[in-house]
């Protein structure tokens, strides 16, 4: 969401998006953030399978993982999916 | 513009309203039948069937269905009608704001019939204002002729760049719907030119552009969004200020119609009669305002000023014309087809006496609520109305405000 918000004459008609949903940072409804044990994380890329909101995204330049803090909601299911219990639910 | 040449064709209100459709070049009508409106579905669905429009008709298992597909297909720039009654608009009733909301220019004939419990088929406004927050546009008709007429302009206002609203017309049930006429129609022609083809106002996109406010893959768009606290009331002002806009161009297209047709109705808003220089008036909405006239040229003809205003316009209401017409009248009696069951007088009342308030001197308003489930409204039950309104007159004060007229005790 930008900061300024417009009037409703500024609006365009019917309240048509005129940014794309990606400028609209949902991270900070969160409570919880994942945090990744990076010794016991094996790159199996099933956090990032699960994610559903496309937050964990796998970096080839850096061969890791990463995870978006903007768009993470911390609902926790990469934790849960997690097989070898790297990922850790930490308050905010 | 001049007068176009026209032909007299034997039909009675739902057909009209069928008639008037198939004129107008529409692209989609999905409509689920219910008495009274069944014949304008099953006209229709017979126009369809012999090729003589080229209009996708969806059947569809309810009216919250038959509405939802007018909203999809007039989100993609489709022109799109539906027509309904009573139990089939409740229905619609969470799609109404939906296709306001998305500001999808539907057109649905509304054919006024009473609601359960007990069932009725008959007419009453109940159905019509019960959804008069809607944000839909309401005209109401008099006569089969208007609604006929009333179809066509509906398209060009509600598809208005300027108003983008859905448009409700309305016309009393079985009095209109099931009552031969001799009704008047414009040449195929001369209504397709009159209604034309949507126009679509320029929108920015998500993806920075410029572009026609519709769904168009080739021109992505999002329509009816989630809005939270943070947007919601601005995109809601944006509504009430596209009914604002639709006044003066509903009067606009009825003038520009009336250039072709030669029939008024009023203004486009209100449609006064004999009320110049009347002391005491009625109001109502649609097919009453025939027996209404009668009575006042009665009254008329005894030397008793009597006049009346019909409201054809209900949303947006028309304030200022409201005001200016009955602001010299010394007694108006405002007749609601309707009961708002636990409020003071019918939903008619409500607006026309809130109205009158901002006069300096303001007439005495009472209330007559009348012909709920299709009650029969007899010349003596108008009479009945003028002789109160001549009572409160005299006395120079209202004593009874909200009464029901034919009703037994």
């Amino acid at each position: 969401m930008s900061p300024e918000k417009r009037g409703w004459k500024d609006i365009p008609l019917a309240g048509v998006c005129w940014v794309p949903s990606t400028e609209y940072l949902t991270g900070d409804w969160k409570t919880f953030k994942p945090v990744r044990d990076l010794d016991k994380c094996t790159r199996c890329l099933l956090c990032a399978i699960y994610c559903p909101d496309g937050a964990i995204k796998w970096n080839p330049e850096k061969e890791d993982l990463e995870f978006n803090y903007d768009f993470c909601k911390g609902c926790g299911i990469c934790a849960n999916e997690c097989p070898v219990k790297a990922i850790e639910m930490a308050v905010e | 513009m001049t007068l176009v040449k026209q032909k007299v064709l034997a039909m009675n209100g739902d057909e009209a309203v069928a008639y008037a459709v198939k004129q107008s070049d529409v692209d989609v009508v999905a409509a689920y039948p219910i008495t009274p409106q069944t014949i304008i579905v099953e006209r229709f669905s017979e126009y369809v069937h012999n090729g003589e429009v080229d209009t996708e008709f969806v059947c569809v298992e309810s009216e919250h269905s038959a509405l939802t597909a007018c909203l999809a297909a007039s989100a993609v720039g489709a022109r799109a009608f539906t027509a309904t009654a009573s139990a089939g608009l409740a229905l619609m009733h969470e799609i109404l704001f939906v296709t306001s909301g998305c500001r999808a220019p539907v057109v649905m004939a509304v054919v006024n019939r009473a609601l359960s419990a007990p069932i009725n088929i008959h007419c009453d406004h109940s159905d019509a204002m019960a959804e008069r927050d809607s944000g839909w546009i309401q005209i109401y008709a008099e006569n089969s002729q208007e609604a006929y007429d009333s179809v066509i302009q509906a398209f060009r206002i509600a598809e208005h760049t300027d108003v983008l609203l859905p448009v409700m017309i309305g016309l009393d049930g079985f009095f209109l719907s099931h009552t031969l006429e001799n009704v008047k129609v414009l040449p195929d022609e001369t209504v397709r030119n009159f209604v034309g083809t949507r126009k679509f106002p320029l929108v920015k996109s998500h993806e920075g552009k410029l572009v026609p406010f519709r769904l168009d893959p080739e021109n992505p768009i999002t329509i009816g969004p989630l809005a939270l606290f943070d947007y919601y009331f601005e995109i809601k002002r944006q509504q009430e200020e596209a009914m604002r806009k639709a006044l003066p161009i509903i009067k606009q297209v009825h003038d520009e119609y009336a250039g072709i047709s030669g029939r008024r109705y009023g203004n486009g808003l209100i449609d006064a009669y004999r009320l110049e220089d009347a002391e005491i008036a009625a109001v109502c909405l649609g097919s009453t305002a025939g027996t209404v006239k009668t009575v006042v040229d009665e009254l008329r003809s005894k030397g008793i000023k009597a006049g009346l205003l019909r409201l054809r316009t209900f949303r947006p209401l028309p304030t200022e014309e409201i005001k200016n017409a009955l602001a010299n009248v010394k007694a108006v009696g405002v007749m609601d087809r309707a009961c708002s069951f636990g409020g003071f007088g019918g939903p008619v009342f409500h607006e026309v006496r809130h109205v009158l308030y901002d006069l300096q001197t303001r007439p005495h308003v009472s209330n007559y609520i009348y012909g709920l489930g299709g009650r029969d409204t007899s010349p003596m039950m108008i009479h009945q109305i003028y002789q109160d309104l001549q009572q409160i007159v005299e006395t120079n004060r209202v004593e009874k405000p909200v009464q029901f007229i034919g009703v037994r005790e």
